[in-house]
């Protein structure tokens, strides 16, 4: 057991470098360990004080529910009046029934407080189930907000955003802030209803006692206040604690086989009991002492007052300036004054985090919609597949540097365009302004004529169809997922969709063949058959123009000739804009267009442009895959 | 209820600390119990005889009463809390350890998500209850006694009418702990599908665009979104029930005292102290009760962490180093499989049989063949990432499975297709398999496997951190990491993926330098994409379907006319268009243009 929290230590070091440049980790044992500072920062960046701006973002959400809220506070306080008149019960019954020895008056006062009690137990339970519920509601409405959002931000938007950060915006940002609708407000208004009335109720018992009670308020209050800060900063370290070891877990986890290709263990073992662990345990242990300081405290201040209580009124009630009802209703009260102020200490933790989390929730709510449709966007009509691009640039709204600089093109409907060029040259740019993922910075983008941003977005991509260089697989059957591209096909027309590009073989070889869900794992399928999977979705939606990113990744050469048969077939009869990476991709394509720096370098056939031993000659000449 | 039981195991260590709570525990019940009973003689025989001096002694005894117990309910919180997280400590260290030793097998069958939540969420159920939830029970358990007790001693007639509304509050609510925790988990259960929807959108976002699906996927989520929902309204219902009604049921309590206590205060046979007291027991009382919800439910999640960390912890690591292993310092390098087969775990058919190869040291083994045709599979049984279902597998004529494992691996250098490196400096990747390596030997591996030079161009050098939070290097910078990583073991036996993804061919170039160099001087095991690859092998292994289908050399194989030579054309298809234009051109080039330009690239 080490007790070092709070002392200064003379060295300090990163535990990551001491594991890095020291093969006897044990030796800085009494050094003090501190994790990484990624994740140090990230957690001082989750601890927020109470924030105007993203409460009243909140209460957005919360406002259609007013009317019920309404009614349920009504009903608290009912619950809060009745709960406060206990004691006042019990002295009456003390003073008027069992001191004044007349039973009649005793049954009576034990009969109204029973009557209360009741009644405060069917408000109690209609407030409960009008608050929670409200809660749940804000909550769904909440995460449907945030999903339909998400559906319309623009696809730089997912570039910056990783697939972890919005999982955890939707689900574990949207929970704390549950853990603040459901349970905090609930409780911080019971609190505070419960305080006013304790304090009223004992100032209309005895101004006296009720000042005496009143004095170790302020105490009270420093107690809380200090402890606070010190838990707060606790909390945060064992956060970092948590995700630390949670990341290095996942690391070495994930890379066990490396692990023991490499035969590592003793030594990540050792790095893991005596850095990760440790820090967990002891900020866990100090966390752990502040924590149970607190409640001895409260408690000491709870029995100081009932000690004084006890002595100032109980010469009260010899001097018979009070009854014994007064002073037994008193210490009753005590209790009741200094629960709910411990509670409601815990309960601001809670709007602290929730503060954090409603903060990041607002800002993906509030994220800019890049792409939109105009208000006077049309539906576009059947197109026969003409595309023109007409001296378009493009930069991302975050970067000034031009992706794309004054692009023409035009390009005849059913003619295949091959895009060639180096990683980043701005290929897959020009097909994402052409799917309208993002919109030209300058110039047009057109379709028989339309310009793109004149059109619905929907009408657009109901028309066209895109094939990604790593294929997506949704978690359902290889029937759904090739449905996806006309959810109204038929199975027949799925079927022959997947003969169409040759997957049907292998499907119908699958354990329970269409009905085969693709999720288990992902051993089932390898790469190549994902992607014929995706060839067949692509042929089902029947688009007028295609957009295909060739694969890089290897498959074996029996597979590959598959794909390229399919590859012939997808693209026959449409307009398609493929960015190849196999040669014989891009010698059968009907024009070749090399893109170098956001422009055309040149464009043309094969023939032709290796005729002219430009870039594209370059290129070739290196061999564009073997 | 098994599982918790033998958590205790890990509570042997601090038996001493576990007895010391208990003694305090007791005690600090003992004081609590005394204070309703000086509140009662202040009110029977200070109030009734005057006695002001009763008082101060009643005040000063409360007072020091509170102080004693304060103390003592520190040294019981905090002691609870540190035998809670050693017990946790302990365990997270057993934990990660036996993970790290846990044969390929298993973690094939095992989501690395799934073990990581073992390690933290389940070990933190086990930890809470092991710590406060524990010693809240005991704490109730031997307050219930002492109330009981102080209550029949006192009146026994009104004690049983006090106790009895709280029969059905203890009853309800730890029959609600048990509900409430399947009710949970049925909204953790909701709450992942929302999940699972929201990834899967937001992972393919770009074809949910592509073919206008938003309003499907709109639905889809809705459907999910709504069924949280409903799942949170039943806890609601099952809390909105319970948590009023305890309350009632305690201030039942209180007024069952009042009117019976206050019945014998008029018969005499009771004092009005004395139902002070009574219904200050009831309170002390009635508040541990309604926290036996939250305590069966952490029990009940305690014991299916303990299930889960248990079901790790049994499972034997398969593959590790027989006592009496033979310990081969420096290999030669020769392997040899003998009528190995190989059958994985919860499959039906073999993915090796009849698997006969000897290899010479330093020769290069090349293997090819289609997807799942077992080229994987028997190279991971060099480093006894497997163990054979059939046959043995001998290198240096000893079978692997009785050679000590570290040594083994410790002269075997891999890299695969997926470089996975680890959020550390680029030097400690390197070092990652020799870490004491000195700073020279990882920068002439790094120069080497043809890193050098981008490494250099970091503003960090090599103590720039990759991974997470640091630099991403690209697919090509990581492979060439992972050589250097192989190169510095220095390894007798090589064994690697040469498939490049997606790297551009000027990369392509460097990492095949890199590969060659790295190959030179080691017996190496290929699995070979690359036709330039194949050609200098010295053996060629064309698989398919665990078996070894041709082998020999290329020209061999091509004479053969098998399996190899149709892949072989397939791939030459556009090889040869390809070389046969490009001398076309150039022989055009060197007759109407010889231009120095041309002439320089050539080389």
């Amino acid at each position: 057991m080490r007790f070092d929290c709070g002392r200064k230590n003379t060295v300090l070091r990163s535990a990551r470098m001491d594991y890095l440049t020291n093969d006897h980790p044990t030796k800085y044992m009494t050094t003090k360990i501190i994790p990484p500072a990624f994740i140090t920062q990230s957690e001082e960046n989750l601890d927020k004080g109470y924030d105007p701006k993203v409460a009243r973002g909140l209460l957005n959400f919360v406002r259609p529910y007013t009317g019920q809220i309404l009614l349920a506070l009504f009903f608290m306080v009912i619950v809060t009046a009745s709960s406060v008149s206990g004691p006042y019960f019990v002295k009456l019954a003390i003073d008027n029934g069992i001191a004044a020895n007349d039973p009649v008056a005793l049954r009576n006062i034990v009969l109204i407080y029973f009557v209360v009690a009741t009644v405060q137990l069917g408000f109690n339970y209609s407030r409960v189930l009008i608050m929670s519920r409200v809660g749940q509601h804000v909550l769904y409405d909440v995460r449907t907000a945030m999903f339909a959002h998400l559906q319309k931000l623009s696809l730089s938007f997912y570039n910056r955003y990783s697939v972890g950060r919005v999982i955890t915006r939707v689900i574990n940002d949207v929970g704390t802030l549950r853990e603040f609708i459901t349970w905090a407000t609930l409780a911080i208004i019971r609190d505070i209803l419960g305080i006013v009335g304790t304090i009223l109720a004992m100032l209309a018992l005895n101004l006296h006692l009720s000042l005496l009670t009143f004095a170790v308020l302020p105490f009270m209050v420093l107690a809380t206040v200090l402890f606070r800060r010190a838990a707060r900063r606790n909390y945060r370290k064992v956060r970092a604690a948590v995700s630390w070891t949670n990341s290095v877990l996942a690391e070495n986890v994930n890379g066990v086989r490396v692990v023991q290709a490499f035969s590592r263990q003793s030594h990540n073992y050792k790095n893991f009991k005596d850095y990760v662990n440790r820090y967990f345990l002891e900020t866990g242990l100090d966390a752990a002492k502040v924590a149970s300081v607190y409640t001895p405290v409260v408690d000491v201040l709870g029995a100081i007052t009932t000690a004084l209580v006890v002595y100032v009124g109980g010469t009260a009630v010899l001097g018979e300036s009070i009854t014994a009802g007064v002073l037994i209703a008193f210490v009753l009260y005590i209790d009741r004054f200094f629960e709910p102020i411990r509670d409601l200490s815990r309960r601001f933790d809670t709007l602290q985090s929730t503060m954090a989390g409603g903060e990041r929730i607002l800002e993906l709510l509030r994220t800019p919609i890049e792409v939109q449709d105009a208000p006077s966007a049309a539906d576009l009509p059947p197109v026969r597949g003409d595309v023109h691009f007409d001296h378009v640039s493009f930069h991302y709204s975050d970067d000034p540097t031009l992706v794309l600089d004054g692009i023409d093109l035009d390009v005849k409907a059913g003619q295949t365009i091959a895009l060639v060029g180096e990683t980043g040259a701005g290929k897959t740019t020009i097909v994402k302004l052409l799917a309208r993922f993002h919109d030209p910075t300058s110039g047009r983008v057109l379709v028989d004529g339309h310009d793109l941003r004149e059109v619905t977005q929907s009408s657009l991509r109901r028309q066209m169809g895109m094939v990604l260089q790593d294929p997506f697989l949704f978690n359902g059957t290889v029937m759904e997922n090739i449905l996806f591209g006309r959810l109204d096909a038929s199975e027949a027309d799925v079927i022959a969709a997947a003969e169409a590009v040759g997957a049907h073989e292998f499907i119908q070889n699958l354990r329970n063949g269409y009905q085969t869900s693709v999720e288990e794992g992902g051993v089932l399928l390898s790469v190549g058959q994902r992607q014929l999977i995706s060839f067949a979705r692509a042929l089902l939606a029947d688009p007028r123009i295609l957009i295909l990113d060739e694969a890089t990744s290897s498959v074996d050469t029996q597979t590959e000739q598959v794909i390229q048969n399919a590859l012939m077939r997808l693209l026959k009869g449409r307009t398609s804009f493929v960015i190849a990476h196999r040669l014989s991709t891009i010698t059968s394509a009907d024009r070749i267009v090399v893109i170098e720096g956001g422009r055309i370098a040149e464009q043309g056939t094969h023939a032709e442009l290796l005729e002219r031993k430009g870039l594209y000659y370059e290129l070739y000449k290196t061999g564009f895959q073997e | 209820m098994k599982h918790l039981l033998r958590t205790a195991t890990f509570l042997r260590p601090y038996v001493w600390q576990i007895l010391a709570t208990l003694v305090i525990l007791l005690t600090i019940t003992g004081l609590g119990l005394l204070v309703p009973r000086i509140i009662q003689n202040v009110i029977d025989d200070g109030l009734m005889r005057g006695d002001t001096a009763y008082l101060i002694r009643a005040a000063l005894l409360l007072l020091g009463l509170g102080l004693g117990s304060a103390l003592l309910n520190f040294l019981n919180r905090y002691l609870s809390a540190w035998i809670a997280a050693k017990v946790g400590y302990d365990l997270r260290n057993r934990m990660y350890n036996h993970i790290q030793y846990l044969p390929f097998t298993y973690h094939d069958h095992t989501q690395s998500g799934q073990l990581i939540s073992r390690c933290i969420e389940d070990v933190r159920s086990i930890e809470n209850f092991a710590g406060s939830s524990v010693a809240e029970l005991v704490r109730f358990v031997f307050l219930t006694i002492g109330i009981l007790l102080s209550m029949l001693s006192e009146n026994a007639r009104l004690a049983v009418i006090a106790l009895l509304p709280m029969i059905p509050l203890i009853l309800m609510t730890s029959s609600f702990g048990t509900k409430i925790g399947a009710l949970f988990f049925a909204v953790d259960m909701a709450v992942g599908e929302v999940s699972n929807r929201l990834q899967e959108n937001v992972v393919g976002v770009q074809v949910v665009r592509a073919f206008a699906r938003e309003p499907y996927e709109t639905q889809r989520f809705d459907e999910a979104n709504k069924d949280v929902f409903v799942k949170w309204v039943k806890v609601i219902d099952e809390w909105a029930k319970i948590m009023p009604t305890t309350g009632w049921l305690t201030t039942l309590g209180t007024i069952l005292i009042l009117f019976f206590g206050g019945q014998m205060v008029l018969d005499g046979t009771m004092t009005v102290g004395a139902i002070v007291a009574f219904n200050a027991y009831i309170l002390m009382l009635a508040e541990p009760a309604q926290s036996l919800t939250g305590l069966v439910n952490a029990g009940g999640e305690a014991a299916a962490g303990a299930q889960r960390v248990f079901e790790v912890l049994d499972t034997q690591p398969a593959i590790q180093s027989p006592t009496d292993a033979v310990k081969l310092e420096s290999l030669r390098g020769e392997v040899e499989f003998r009528e190995v087969g190989l059958k994985y775990q919860d499959e039906k058919t073999a993915s090796l049989s009849g698997i006969n190869l000897r290899v010479q040291p330093n020769r290069i083994v090349a293997l090819i063949g289609p997807t799942g045709s077992g080229k994987t599979s028997l190279i991971n049984l060099i480093p006894r990432f497997y163990d054979v279902s059939e046959g043995e597998l001998l290198i240096d004529g000893v079978d692997v499975r009785r050679m000590d494992l570290v040594a083994l691996r410790r002269q075997i250098g891999i890299v695969l297709q997926t470089s996975l490196l680890f959020s550390d400096t680029i030097k400690g990747n390197i070092a990652y398999g020799r870490p004491n390596a000195t700073d020279e030997e990882v920068v002439a591996a790094a120069r080497a496997a043809q890193a050098h030079e981008f490494i250099k161009g970091f503003p960090n050098g090599y103590e720039t951190i990759v991974g997470e939070r640091g630099v991403t290097l690209s697919g090509g910078q990581r492979q060439r990491v992972a050589i250097a990583r192989a190169l510095l073991m220095d390894p007798r036996i090589l064994i690697l993926d040469d498939s490049l993804s997606s790297v551009d061919t000027q990369t392509e170039k460097l990492i095949q330098a890199a590969l060659d160099r790295l190959m030179e001087g080691r017996t190496t095991f290929v699995i070979a994409h690359r036709l330039s690859t194949v050609r200098r092998a010295d053996l060629i292994l064309v698989m398919d379907k665990g078996r070894i289908l041709e082998r020999g050399t290329h020209e061999e194989l091509l004479h053969f006319d098998g399996l190899y030579k149709e892949i072989h054309d397939l791939q030459l298809m556009q090889n040869v268009d390809f070389e046969a234009e490009m001398e076309t051109l150039e022989a055009l080039s060197d007759s109407e243009l010889p231009s120095p330009r041309v002439e320089e690239e050539d080389m």
